[in-house]
């Protein structure tokens, strides 16, 4: 049995079905060995948050759930399907969006081109009207190009592009980071929004306060391994090693 | 001032050529980052397809025009799709290196069968004779390869700027991986890109074929200047190619008239002096 499967797994939120199963996943960087075998569930329309300290595998977790990171092994199944050995594309094209921690706004694409450039995936996704309804401010800048945008904007404007795919399972890396407090809020309040509608969320932080106000349940990333997972509930009670953890 | 007209007409034409070539090369290297050597090669390819569907299938002109470009291109995807995708991530050394044994090998080819003298192809029908403009004499193949080089060139940054498809494109020129995540099929836009832009180089044999006849290193005598027109105007910039591309063909043609000794040299004395002013060339990115 591997190491990691001796975390006991965090009580579930009142959702759906299991959507994410990852077991003993790991990961390569050329020669470096960033994951040494990750086992973690999704439930259907729930947030659940990886958190850890800069360098635990956090971002490498998700790039290898999305299919880009060069060698992986072990399994990740994606409403049942293994999806392992998929490329990226046809993994997006199963309904997981992933939106990366540098935002990668396209400095030669306008707001309008950026945010139509993923392709619909599925039926489903959220119509332009309402995307403006989430971020307003992306309507009055449709003509900027893309890497004009303020840092808020630009983190709006990657959140936004995946929304319009039909994609239900979103993957955020470090959607708070370098970002203003207002700003910060206001994705809070998007993420609650998109939980509401029924969005399955992935999301990586290293600001659990952020994390805390939206997320269902917590695993935590050291050292290319869950160490530990726990409820929204079990938070307050956690407190302590958490704060070990991360070390803040 | 006949003399100076004629000269802006070839330097026009010229520029044309020049203007299909780069961009070609432009949109090759902004997407697959690959220095194409193969390009002048591909472009005789063009010239020579039109040739065999002439004489060898009764095909016209007009149907060479769309044919030999799908044909070589088509020729190209292969060549990407078997050799230049492993190239991916390399240093761009290697693709030179690559596309320049390609370019060897394919002329060689072309040289065993049919030796270095040009094998002729005539002016379509509808396009023989000129026009008396008053200031000079136009023949009218000669403007109709003007107008539709420009025409195309036009159509391509078009596609590229403008439409969606082009924005993918750009998009993946920045990021593949991560456009490639977002559920589009990074490795068959690469290789219909490549194939676009040896399909331009094919279409300008095509339409060099009448002018300069068809002969297997007509490719090799052009590219070394369409690589200057390339850096001059900067690698990887569409519109910048284009205008490039028919400017140096302009002022190629206006030395020819001034000072007719430095026409073949003219294009590389301004290669030197943009390369010592602007490295990245005049409308382009760092390599």
């Amino acid at each position: 049995m591997p190491e990691t499967a001796m975390v006991d797994a965090p009580a579930k939120a009142a959702t759906g079905g299991n959507i994410l199963q990852v077991r003993n996943l790991e990961a390569w960087y050329g020669e470096s060995h960033i994951l040494h075998g990750i086992d973690f569930d999704v439930n259907a329309g729930e947030v659940v948050t990886l958190l850890g300290r800069n360098g635990a595998g956090k971002t490498t977790t998700l790039k290898s759930i999305m299919g880009i990171i060069g060698k992986r092994a072990g399994s990740i199944k994606f409403n049942n399907q293994d999806i392992i050995r998929a490329t990226s594309d046809k993994i997006a094209r199963m309904g997981i969006a992933f939106c990366p921690e540098e935002r990668g706004i396209f400095s030669s694409l306008d707001v309008r081109e950026n945010l139509l450039l993923p392709p619909v995936v599925r039926p489903g996704g959220l119509p332009l009207e309402q995307i403006f309804d989430l971020f307003p401010n992306l309507k009055e800048r449709l003509n900027s190009q893309g890497t004009k945008l303020s840092g808020g904007e630009q983190q709006m404007l990657a959140i936004a592009r995946i929304l319009r795919t039909g994609a239900r399972f979103l993957m955020l890396d470090e959607p708070t980071e370098g970002l203003a407090p207002v700003i910060i809020q206001q994705i809070g309040h998007t993420i609650a929004r998109l939980k509401k509608e029924g969005f399955t969320i992935l999301l990586v932080e290293q600001n659990f306060r952020f994390a805390s106000t939206v997320a269902d349940r917590y695993y935590v990333v050291e050292h290319g391994k869950i160490i530990d997972g726990f409820s929204n509930a079990e938070l307050a009670a956690n407190m302590d090693k958490l704060h070990t953890y991360l070390g803040v | 001032m006949q003399a100076l007209y004629a000269q802006l007409l070839v330097g026009l034409i010229n520029g044309s050529f020049y203007a299909l070539l780069s961009l070609g090369l432009a949109v090759i290297f902004g997407m697959l980052n690959i220095i194409n050597f193969a390009h002048g090669a591909l472009y005789m390819m063009g010239a020579f397809v039109a040739y065999f569907l002439l004489n060898l299938g009764g095909i016209n002109y007009w149907w060479a025009l769309l044919f030999a470009p799908i044909i070589v291109g088509i020729f190209g995807m292969i060549l990407e799709r078997t050799m230049l995708k492993f190239l991916t991530g390399l240093d761009h050394l290697y693709g030179l290196l690559l596309t320049f044994g390609i370019a060897l090998i394919v002329q060689g080819v072309f040289q065993n069968y049919f030796g270095s003298s040009g094998l002729p192809y005539s002016i379509p029908d509808q396009l023989k004779g000129g026009m008396n403009l008053g200031f000079m004499f136009l023949p009218i193949y000669r403007g109709w390869v003007v107008i539709f080089s420009l025409v195309v060139c036009l159509a391509t940054w078009f596609l590229i700027e403008k439409t969606r498809l082009g924005a993918n494109l750009r998009a993946a020129t920045e990021n593949p991986t991560l456009v490639r995540a977002f559920g589009i099929n990074v490795p068959r836009m690469i290789t219909l890109t490549y194939g676009l832009g040896v399909g331009l180089a094919a279409l300008a044999g095509v339409l060099s074929a009448p002018i300069n006849q068809v002969r297997p290193l007509m490719g090799a005598d052009l590219i070394i200047v369409v690589f200057a027109v390339v850096v001059i105007g900067g690698m990887g910039s569409i519109m910048g190619s284009i205008i490039t591309g028919f400017a140096l063909g302009v002022i190629e043609g206006l030395t020819k008239y001034f000072y007719p000794e430095a026409s073949n040299t003219v294009v590389f004395v301004l290669m030197v002096l943009v390369l010592l002013v602007k490295p990245t060339g005049l409308t382009g990115r760092a390599a």
